[in-house]
């Protein structure tokens, strides 16, 4: 239970820590640090696939195309806000509608809570099955598991679309 | 507290150890053989043949000075090898090298040769192979040279470049394996065909095998693919403005990966801790000598071919081992699920 304590604690802090960093390298780290705790996490729930699939395709993968992009960009550290103005986030507009957001996935963290059961594919600790997962992946949940990777492939068309710039 | 657990405890300090000494080995054994390949003599004054020559260069490193760039990001700085060297200690602990034993009757329920049994073994090579990219790329971007970014962001874009094939290479494997665990892997290429060919996934996948080592060596940024530290372009890479205890964890780390790769490609495909003439019990004499071979092998290329250049490196990566791999995985999985 020690444990636990010591995940969650990191991984909450280092979530509060990223936005409050300066330098993005900074932030790109301890967003790393708060995914090997979830990945940790993980393992005392028994999942250890999950929590290897957590680190290589998070921890390893995205996040060294973020730390990539953000080395090249070599972006500079934030400049303070020096003058009056509120921060563009700060503003009253802004403000109320990531309020609104906050309160939606609080509510669903609490709904989620009360009707706490467990579903019944992995029931009996078979996450740490891997064939038992890949299973119910491919035909349980394969129609998600499908529409997932074309949402993908969709965002990925989009980001094609919107860098690439027409020849005068 | 059980025998058994005390002996695992001493078998991780011994896993440790001898981690740290395969380096030193290491570093002689490359310094001899390149030089017999350059027909030079190679290290001879300290010790016998020169084979306390390693302990000289680490007592030389640690009398150094430690020294910082005025620019550098202390912090990342100081974090970077430690990364480096963490990751390199770290995958082995999933690697076994030997069969059961029971230490010659001391322990009553036997001990596997392995520091931690995983069910997910492979997969957890894989994501700290992944990890230490950080390493190599938090060290380029902290010392605030030009050199060191240059080295940095070419290691991380080889690295993640030559994954996808290792990461494929090794599917291809699991697939006939039909396990995720390297001690389940290993046992599947127990004994022989017709009794004469010994049941190693080598002569089923060879072109996995291929494959694999390329890319390994790739991901180790050895050479001929050692753009990292080209030293005619990037002084020395990523860790040009690095000396003394934190270079050497640089040091460390990539002769420890060196290790931990020929361990991997041993248990995945030339059948781990079995061979013929030796008892199970002494498989790990095997383990230790298909080790040795492929270091060997290592260090034979770095010192026969020159380095590629770095768009050869890339087109080489995606253009033609990646579609390989691809193929050599749906040609496996056909064949799996053709004769299951």
């Amino acid at each position: 239970m020690i444990i636990f304590y010591v995940f969650a604690a990191v991984a909450v802090g280092a979530s509060l820590l990223v936005i409050a960093q300066r330098n993005p390298i900074y932030s790109v780290l301890l967003l790393i640090a708060s995914f090997g705790a979830l990945s940790g996490l993980y393992v005392m729930l028994d999942a250890p696939f999950v929590a290897v699939i957590q680190i290589v395709v998070y921890a390893g993968a995205i996040m060294v195309l973020f730390l990539f992009v953000v080395m090249l960009l070599n972006a500079p550290q934030e400049e303070t806000e020096a003058d009056t103005r509120r921060h563009l986030l700060l503003r009253s507009g802004p403000l109320r509608f990531g309020a609104f957001l906050a309160l939606v996935l609080a509510s669903e963290l609490v709904w989620a809570l009360m009707g706490g059961r467990e579903s019944g594919a992995f029931a009996g600790g078979s996450t740490t099955s891997v064939a038992a997962i890949g299973r119910s992946l491919f035909t349980d949940y394969a129609f998600a598991f499908e529409v997932t990777s074309v949402l993908i492939l969709v965002a990925l068309v989009g980001a094609v679309v919107l860098a690439h710039r027409e020849k005068a | 507290m059980s025998p058994l657990f005390i002996a695992q405890i001493v078998l991780t300090l011994f896993v440790f150890v001898m981690l740290l000494n395969s380096a030193a080995v290491m570093v002689y054994v490359e310094r001899k053989v390149a030089a017999r390949l350059q027909q030079r003599l190679g290290p001879y004054l300290v010790g016998y043949r020169g084979a306390l020559q390693p302990l000289a260069d680490i007592v030389k490193l640690m009398f150094k000075e430690e020294l910082r760039p005025k620019a550098a990001d202390a912090f990342l700085f100081a974090l970077a090898p430690i990364i480096s060297a963490t990751c390199a200690f770290a995958a082995f602990a999933v690697v076994p090298f030997g069969a059961d034993t029971t230490l010659f009757g001391l322990l009553d329920t036997p001990l596997r040769l392995q520091v931690a049994d995983v069910n997910v073994a492979v997969l957890v090579i894989f994501a700290i192979a992944s990890m230490s990219v950080y390493g190599i790329v938090l060290a380029g971007w902290s010392s605030n040279s030009k050199y060191s970014l240059l080295g940095g962001l070419r290691s991380s874009a080889q690295m993640i470049s030559y994954e996808l094939s290792y990461g494929l290479a090794l599917a291809s494997v699991l697939l006939i394996g039909n396990s995720l665990s390297l001690s389940d892997i290993v046992n599947r290429q127990a004994g022989t065909w017709l009794s004469l060919l010994p049941r190693w996934f080598i002569f089923v996948q060879p072109l996995g095998f291929v494959i694999y080592m390329l890319a390994g060596i790739a991901e180790t940024n050895r050479a001929p693919f050692d753009f990292p530290e080209a030293e005619q372009e990037l002084v020395a890479g990523y860790h040009t403005e690095y000396s003394s205890m934190s270079f050497a964890m640089f040091f460390l780390a990539e002769y420890i990966n060196m290790v931990t790769v020929s361990a991997v490609a041993t248990d995945l495909f030339l059948g781990g801790w079995h061979g013929p003439f030796l008892p199970e019990s002494l498989g790990w004499i095997w383990f230790l000598v298909k080790v040795a071979a492929i270091l060997f092998f290592y260090i034979w290329m770095r010192w026969t071919l020159p380095r590629y250049r770095y768009d050869q490196l890339m087109t080489f990566g995606w253009k033609i081992l990646l579609p390989l791999s691809v193929v050599n995985l749906l040609a496996t999985a056909a064949a799996v699920v053709y004769w299951r």
